[in-house]
């Protein structure tokens, strides 16, 4: 199977990763090998088998709804990422580039 | 000290002929003189080990002592442990302080272990060389420009290089196994649920599954009786009673059926490698065991299956990495958008990012049915080959790699040739079935090979008695590398 430069770009679009057309296009090489790969799949006929998603076939445990966690909020934020050198949180969230002007 | 088994390690520090401090300390000095050359470790600290050694020592002289106390394990950097840097290889959480503890991390601290060091890993233990590492790649401590084979490769060769007593690893392809093959020790892969995955940084969560590395397999047991047990903050951590995976170490093999699958003995498997494995069949045979010849039919689909699975998985569990709550942020960004597209750029490797992309790509709209669904159909076909399988026969040996450890570099520009490596591995991990590798003697090029051991779900105990059986009638686990420094020791 032979994938598209374009359908590179949706792709790392959709997974978020920033590409330059050089990484585009070894990208699109180097998937292109893994997707022959992939394709000795496609021959086999699978008609009637239930998909298998998990290797134990068990049923969600359920808990009780009860509180569990302590609040660690800022012993999790003490790690959080800094921008020009200044930890980004404040008042208990975390900063992002602004989304609503 | 450095050749003894954990029994023995554990002895001597109850009789006091050693103590916790001593005995760590001089895995620090080890580390401080290979390390540079091997890099197995991409964290110690010092500090931190001899304190857990001291403990050890106050709990040693109370004569509480439990069988791993003031024992020096090296933890693969992929489990969190609150207060130490956990990088899970990768530029993403280069400067990532856990805040907490894995399970398995809390169940070692528990057992009175010390905590050696962060073994070096592919990045995301996505890799079979450990060269996907963001902290450089590990060397086999038989050849040093060879691979360790990955990605649990930091952990296979501070054990074969006796800079640890034992360590952890993890295996959602053949993590654990493949690298315990190709730097010459122990490692099992127990079955899917046995070992809490909290606080193991997720690759992909239906396959990974963590166990323990070391020179053999009766340490294994001991590790195992640690790692092991029900977690409720696992949602797929299974309730069952605790069992002492030692207790069927000495039973002998007679009338013991081995399933010999033919798939494994195909093309692409190196003469010198099914020499060994042939010989180690001759040695069961002697042992009492007979050999059955079954069919794994599905098995040759098992690579791409998990070239579908594991990516899909991967894309989702890796989505969490945003630069936002923690880990790496890139240093210029112009909106929101931009923050997420570079911060990921810059702090995932190649490999990482190539996962990520087939993962989206195969889970993307008018693509799931073609690829994911097909593949978790072809898992079902897979896992019923394991099951007529064990109909047959008790368990299932074969290679565990199809070739000896292969050469730093060599199959870096091509993905599918270092995926391919894993052929005799994956379907384990598919079917959730525990595996466990041994050595097995030495290649042509006088590299270790290894034996792979596939049991039934929940044959643990019985296949450590298979390979401690084996281990006992043979000396090649007890082989260590040339250039360790253990002259004179």
């Amino acid at each position: 199977m032979s994938l598209t430069d374009t359908d590179v770009r949706k792709v790392a679009r959709l997974a978020r990763l920033a590409m330059t057309e050089a990484e585009i296009e070894s990208s699109r090489m180097q998937l292109s090998g893994i997707f022959d790969l992939i394709a000795e799949m496609q021959a086999v006929d699978t008609s009637g088998i239930s998909p298998m998603s998990h290797a134990q076939d068990v049923s969600q445990r359920l808990r009780q709804d009860e509180v569990t966690e302590s609040d660690q909020r800022e012993l999790f934020q003490s790690i959080a990422p800094q921008y020009k050198g200044s930890l980004q949180v404040e008042a208990g969230l975390y900063l992002v580039p602004k989304v609503i002007e | 000290m450095l050749n003894s088994s954990l029994q023995q390690i554990g002895s001597a520090l109850r009789a006091r002929k050693i103590s916790s401090v001593e005995l760590t300390q001089l895995y620090l000095d080890r580390i401080a003189a290979l390390n540079p050359a091997l890099n197995a470790y991409i964290t110690t600290d010092a500090e931190a080990s001899l304190a857990q050694a001291r403990q050890a020592d106050a709990v040693l002289a109370d004569g509480n002592a439990l069988p791993l106390t003031g024992i020096p394990i090296a933890q693969k950097d992929i489990f969190c442990a609150k207060g130490w840097r956990t990088t899970c290889g990768s530029k993403m959480l280069e400067n990532f302080i856990a805040p907490y503890d894995a399970h398995v991390i809390a169940r070692f601290n528990e057992a009175g272990a010390v905590n050696l060091g962060k073994t070096n890993m592919d990045e995301f233990a996505m890799g079979s060389s450990n060269e996907t590492s963001h902290f450089g790649a590990v060397k086999n401590p038989w050849l040093h420009n060879a691979v360790p084979g990955g990605s649990s490769g930091g952990a296979a060769c501070a054990v074969a290089a006796r800079l640890c007593a034992a360590a952890t690893g993890t295996d959602t392809g053949g993590s654990i196994r493949q690298p315990s093959a190709l730097c010459g020790i122990s490692g099992i892969k127990p079955s899917y649920g046995t070992v809490s995955r909290y606080g193991m940084i997720a690759f992909a969560s239906s396959l990974d599954q963590a166990g323990p590395m070391a020179r053999s397999a009766e340490d294994l047991a001991l590790l195992l009786n640690v790692m092991t047990g029900f977690d409720p903050r696992d949602s797929t951590s299974l309730q069952r009673d605790k069992e002492d995976y030692t207790r069927d170490l000495d039973k002998p093999l007679a009338g013991l059926r081995i399933g010999l699958p033919k798939e494994f003995f195909a093309e692409g498997l190196a003469q010198d490698v099914a020499a060994c494995v042939h010989a180690a069949l001759e040695e069961y045979k002697k042992l009492g065991a007979t050999i059955v010849d079954i069919s794994l039919p599905n098995s040759k689909l098992a690579v791409p299956v998990y070239y579908v699975l594991a990516p899909a998985e991967a894309s989702s569990n890796l989505s969490r990495y945003d630069g936002v709550r923690y880990g790496y942020r890139a240093p210029e960004y112009a909106d929101l958008t931009e923050m997420y597209e570079k911060s990921r750029a810059q702090g995932f490797g190649a490999e990482v990012k190539r996962r990520i992309m087939i993962g989206t790509y195969v889970l993307s709209h008018g693509y799931y049915d073609a690829y994911y669904l097909q593949a978790q159909k072809i898992r079902r076909l897979i896992a019923q080959d394991f099951d007529d399988a064990f109909r047959q026969c008790d368990v299932i040996i074969g290679p565990t790699s199809p070739s000896t450890a292969f050469t730093l570099g060599e199959k870096g520009d091509d993905p599918v040739q270092m995926y391919l490596s894993d052929i005799y591995t994956i379907a384990v991990n598919l079917a959730g079935l525990p595996g466990m590798s041994i050595p097995a003697g030495f290649g042509s090029n006088g590299l270790p090979v290894g034996l792979q051991i596939i049991g039934n779900y929940f044959g643990e105990a019985r296949m450590l008695n298979v390979a401690h059986q084996y281990q006992l009638a043979t000396d090649h686990h007890d082989r260590a590398p040339q250039d360790i420094g253990l002259q004179g020791i």
